[in-house]
């Protein structure tokens, strides 16, 4: 009985999420959702332009990937292939710990930390920007990339690397050219479940990117995310049952639906990499 | 291929082999300073304002007198309401689904659904609960709804915790108990719950360390960010001696008195919430350590 509140769970979420949207649609033509470039639901000129909000959660999903990604592989054949015992068994429990800090905290260190430390470089950067926040937030990550990808590559039988060194090869050429493909499916699920914890992150973006909706791609500029405005209007007193209080389980929606897509495809794909050997 | 040239490439693979290590050290090392600085930078700023007066004092709007007392009350109660019901839900989930279900379509769905769940954004759950606790079952933004809110989102994290310790152990276990003619429910009680008991407390304590920094769903269901008061006594002087009315009762929690003040312009507040920051980064700390320190133990003891 007690496995089934999981189910339910899952129930409840879709059942609320679409319940919501729908009373939303009603109001919204699903067309303009998908097709305004505007998103200002709380305005008298109101516009509904999903994009507005998916602009900013993109970007800043890709600064925090372009960090986590190329840092979170690198730290993986790192621990699994290079690493001595002793720096592995003491260096893992720190970046779980890493993993550990709530996010709130990391919001407070790209907005107070980071941010600053940024203008040093470039004075014109605004208070608010994507950048410090995909930045911290892809700092964040490392971890949950580096676990998945270490555990895949350990998962590579011995024999593969010994036949590798048996031909003569060093431990780089063995860990690039025989670990990493063979752990391949591993590292994609890796990554995916990155991008689905980077697409999701909230508080990181709603302290330090900005509140404000804004179509753009430039990393420099604020902008709100999808999860920054729902928290933005979870914070204001909105009537339950108004245009605006539907328009955040919209926006949620659109959010569970894309990190559903990315949990299903690492699912898989981390189930093929278990069945190789 | 004359001697020379093999001993320059074997010096050249040598030499990336040295550069790659190196690289792969900072790699991991920024990630750890980063750390490090974040837990630096906080106490630098902090540490100044931690004093018995901030642990005692409601929030204010002079930033010098303000303190986080109802945000950790609010916060030890919302943990209560947290481990009540996440703890036996997520057990009894785990225990039912390595000792007792039977292979079929049911509990492939019920594992699937567990591993999407753990995906599932914080913010939705808040979304849910706010639909579903706050306003169907009219619990209104309570310690309650909060504490519901939390429950669900750590399940995912205790049922899995649960069914790794359980696996852990061997069939002989199983097979020795009910050679005694021990009916399974004996079992479990006498052999699967105890000898797995650390494993599932470790989950616990992780589940419960994210619950505590959790912000965004509690936001969600809105908390309120100032709040110069405390719930209700859980006793009473005349009977029944106890009340429940603390559990509907408005209230705010640790992350988001610290956001509250990170967001605010003036200096002084970001002074609070780098104190507020780092009681909670020690909070966390205290508890990931702890459970890391459990595993490393059990890892170590037992030998079947």
């Amino acid at each position: 009985m007690a496995a089934l509140v999981s189910v339910f769970t899952t129930v409840g979420i879709v059942y609320i999420l679409v319940r919501e949207s729908v009373l939303f649609f009603q109001h919204v033509p699903i067309g303009d959702f998908l097709t305004d470039r505007q998103w200002t639901p709380l305005f008298d000129d109101a516009h509904f332009g999903i994009v507005a909000l998916l602009s900013g959660t993109a970007t800043s999903s890709a600064v925090a990937l372009a960090i986590a990604i190329p840092l979170g592989t690198v730290v993986a054949i790192y621990l699994s292939e290079f690493a001595p015992f002793r720096l592995r068994e003491v260096a893992k429990p720190f970046l779980e710990l890493l993993g550990g800090v709530p996010t709130i905290v990391y919001g407070y260190f790209a907005l107070l930390f980071v941010t600053p430390l940024l203008q040093r470089i470039y004075p014109e950067l605004p208070g608010f920007n994507l950048l410090s926040a995909g930045i911290v937030m892809g700092i964040m990550i490392i971890p949950y990339v580096s676990s998945i990808s270490e555990d895949a590559m350990r998962a590579v039988p011995m024999s593969l690397r010994e036949g590798s060194y048996a031909m003569g090869a060093t431990r780089l050429q063995t860990a690039l050219r025989v670990v990493v493909p063979a752990a391949f499916s591993g590292l994609a699920s890796a990554y995916i479940l990155g991008i689905s914890r980077a697409v999701g992150e909230t508080m990181i973006l709603a302290v330090a990117a900005g509140m404000q909706p804004n179509l753009t791609f430039n990393p420099l500029e604020p902008a709100a995310t999808i999860t920054a405005y729902i928290v933005q209007v979870a914070l204001g007193d909105l009537p339950h049952g108004s245009v605006g209080y539907q328009t955040i389980f919209a926006a949620g929606l659109t959010l569970m639906v894309f990190t559903l897509a990315c949990n299903v495809m690492g699912h898989f794909l981390r189930k093929r990499f278990r069945e190789a050997y | 291929m004359k001697p020379t040239d093999l001993q320059t490439h074997i010096a050249a693979a040598k030499r990336r082999e040295a550069l790659f290590a190196a690289l792969g050290l900072v790699a991991l090392m920024i990630g750890i300073l980063t750390f490090a600085t974040l837990f630096a930078d906080m106490a630098w700023k902090g540490l100044g304002r931690l004093d018995v007066d901030f642990f005692t004092h409601f929030p204010s709007r002079r930033a010098s007198h303000a303190g986080i007392l109802s945000a950790w009350v609010g916060s030890t109660l919302v943990m209560l309401v947290t481990a009540f019901f996440a703890v036996p839900l997520g057990v009894a989930a785990g225990i039912y689904l390595e000792e007792y279900s039977r292979k079929n379509w049911i509990t492939d769905l019920i594992e699937i659904n567990i591993t999407n769940l753990a995906g599932v954004p914080s913010i939705v759950y808040g979304l849910l609960a706010l639909g579903l606790f706050v306003y169907q079952f009219g619990f209104g933004q309570s310690i309650l709804s909060a504490g519901l809110t939390l429950a669900l989102l750590i399940l995912p994290v205790v049922i899995v915790a649960t069914r790794e310790a359980i696996r852990a152990i061997p069939q002989v276990i199983r097979e020795g108990s009910y050679a005694l003619g021990a009916t399974r429910w004996q079992t479990v009680r006498y052999h699967i719950l105890p000898y797995s008991s650390a494993g599932i407390l470790t989950g616990v304590i992780i589940g419960m360390a994210r619950a505590i920094g959790e912000t965004a769903p509690i936001i969600t269901i809105g908390a309120l960010t100032f709040i110069a008061f405390l719930p209700p006594s859980p006793v009473k002087a005349e009977p029944p001696f106890f009340s429940v009315d603390w559990l509907f009762s408005p209230f705010t929690v640790m992350p988001i008195q610290m956001f509250n003040w990170t967001s605010r312009p003036e200096a002084a507040f970001q002074v609070n919430a780098a104190a507020a920051g780092f009681v909670l980064v020690l909070m966390t700390l205290a508890m990931n350590g702890l459970a890391i320190w459990l595993r490393y133990r059990l890892r170590k003891r037992i030998k079947w």
